[in-house]
């Protein structure tokens, strides 16, 4: 294994839900299952990076250092990271790079997050330079708006239908069905999903993906560091793209009320969410046709449909035929979400990211149980957050 | 006493006359045109190969066409304030996203009495002012806050459709 990747020595989860308990009892559980994944003592961990989480006080602003107390000091340094849903992979960046330069061998990196219930509000006051603030008190403008404005336009562009964005809402909880650390694992038909209230016209409420709590962890090693441990052929990080917009964004991106402007200098070759795969893709001198699984941000269907394209996985405005075909499905052409995907999970935002290096390592492993992708060993992550954050992991065996 | 009016934001559009418009900050050394206006104490053209550091209010086309679309069947949480009364039954209004001239995409609600139906993709559409809430004045009145939303253009003879 090349000296320029580091490897996935272990991972580890605490069951998504609505558990009531604080953020640092899923991020220790999540932890301690990682480090016994990996087989390696905590004392042995001397990088700690926990994903910040901005709804669960000082503790959840410093939250390398609060599972790093939680866990026991063992004098290893630490950094915390934020980059809102993109904030696992971030955090993995951070450890990846210092493994890296030399500066440590083995870092755990812990997400965890407890949410409240209904639409993510901003936080309280009034902040009229917020543009998160401003969306709401100027236009209402919630979350599943955001997301009904891009899946109008699949339907408006591409002829998707309704109907298709219920089927990748049935083909994710099939996925899910088997996976122990899913919140929701039920079977889902077409009509239940046509049948939900409607939120923001076209997405019903069972188009869009819930808050959960959840935590996952992931213990990061240096190539020399996994020989010894004995690691002959672990997964590896072929690629982390953290990358931000170029300018000018011209897509509608949340919370933003407008985008750059392209009148001056023209409009870019790439969107944003395509830069961030294109990244990935370069940094791992790998192409989309390698890639064997996708784990993508599902905050809606048609957004799992949206980064398909984005990804290079299909031609733009073909992901509804790559569907249709049942290829995105377990044991088609390209499985996206195996996991179950955020239509399983919901969204712990700081843990997220990193959940999905979870799946990929299991799938890469072979570990995926009755969710297996058979022969997998290429996997890439995509997702995007708030203000020009957003993440893609190509993961590698 | 009058009923007072007042936008919900300073500074972000027009409201006298009959033909409201969005306000810009166009930077003048690229000519990029930014919404909502750049403040005074944050003035940096946020184009990469432009130093720029002053701009020009200037008012935004008021047609555009519509990038896309949704609307909001359950009333959004604070800090949107409903325009209803306490008690009164929450009407969902629809939002659109509208490409102007200056090559920029502008979120804004859709006019009362217009839902999804009445919009599509590509779409023409006119900035108007419309109520977006009422509060207590200080002499204890009620005053309206104003936004700018964007309204369906309709050519002549399709009104009677409607």
């Amino acid at each position: 294994m090349s000296s320029q990747q580091v490897a996935v020595a272990g991972v580890g989860m605490h069951p998504w839900g609505k558990w009531g308990k604080n953020f640092v009892t899923y991020g220790v559980h999540a932890a301690r299952a990682a480090l016994a994944d990996a087989g390696i003592p905590w004392g042995d961990v001397d990088y700690i990076v926990g994903g910040e989480t901005v709804r669960n006080g000082y503790g959840g602003y410093v939250a390398g250092a609060t599972f790093a107390q939680a866990l026991g000091w063992n004098g290893a340094r630490v950094a915390t990271s934020y980059a809102a849903c993109a904030t696992g992979a971030q955090a993995i960046d951070t450890a990846r790079s210092r493994i890296l330069a030399g500066l440590c061998e083995v870092a755990l990196v812990v997400g965890a997050d407890t949410t409240p219930k209904g639409f993510l509000a901003p936080n309280a006051g009034e902040r009229w330079g917020d543009p998160d603030w401003l969306r709401f008190r100027l236009l209402g403008m919630t979350n599943p708006a955001y997301f009904a404005l891009y899946a109008r336009r699949r339907m408006d562009l591409y002829g998707a239908t309704s109907e298709d964005f219920a089927q990748v809402k049935v083909k994710n909880a099939k996925h899910g069905l088997s996976n122990p650390n899913a919140r929701y694992r039920k079977e889902v038909a077409a009509a239940d999903v046509l049948a939900s209230a409607v939120v923001c016209d076209p997405l019903h409420l069972l188009d869009i993906c819930a808050t959960s709590d959840g935590a996952a962890a992931v213990v990061l090693c240096s190539a020399e560091y996994a020989a010894r441990l004995g690691l002959a052929t672990p997964v590896r990080v072929a690629a982390v793209s953290t990358v931000t917009p170029t300018f000018p964004n011209t897509v509608m991106d949340m919370p933003m009320l407008s985008t750059d402007p392209s009148a001056a200098v023209g409009t870019p070759e790439h969107t944003f969410k395509e830069s961030i795969g294109l990244a990935a893709y370069e940094e791992a001198g790998i192409s989309p046709e390698d890639v064997d699984v996708a784990e993508v941000y599902d905050l809606s269907t048609a957004l799992e449909l949206d980064w398909i394209e984005d990804l290079g996985l299909c031609q733009r405005g073909e992901a509804e035929t790559l569907l249709r075909a049942g290829e995105t499905t377990i044991g088609g052409r390209i499985p996206v979400n195996p996991s179950g995907g955020l239509a399983c999970f919901g969204e712990a935002v700081p843990a997220q990211a990193l959940a999905q290096v979870c799946e990929l390592t299991w799938q890469l492993r072979g570990q995926a149980g009755e969710r297996q992708v058979e022969g997998a060993s290429v996997g890439i992550t995509a997702n995007q957050g708030l203000f020009g954050h957003g993440s893609s992991v190509l993961l590698s065996r | 006493m009058t009923r007072t009016s007042l936008p919900a934001v300073d500074g972000w559009f027009t409201t006298a006359g009959p033909a409201p418009a969005l306000l810009g900050s166009r930077c003048t050394a690229c000519a990029s045109t930014y919404f909502p206006p750049i403040p005074d104490d944050a003035g940096f053209c946020r184009n990469p190969a432009c130093d720029g550091e002053t701009f020009d209010e200037v008012e935004l086309s008021r047609r555009g066409r519509i990038w896309s679309y949704t609307d909001a069947q359950y009333q959004p949480p604070a800090p949107y304030i409903a325009p209803q009364a306490e008690g009164e039954v929450y009407v969902p209004f629809a939002l659109a996203a509208v490409e102007l001239a200056e090559g920029l995409v502008v979120l804004g609600q859709v006019a009362d009495g217009y839902g999804v139906d009445d919009l599509e993709v590509g779409g023409e559409v006119e900035l108007v002012v419309e109520r977006l809430y009422d509060e207590a004045a200080e002499d204890g009145s009620r005053q309206d806050r104003t936004i700018w939303r964007w309204k369906p253009v309709v050519e002549l003879g399709q009104e009677a459709d409607r």
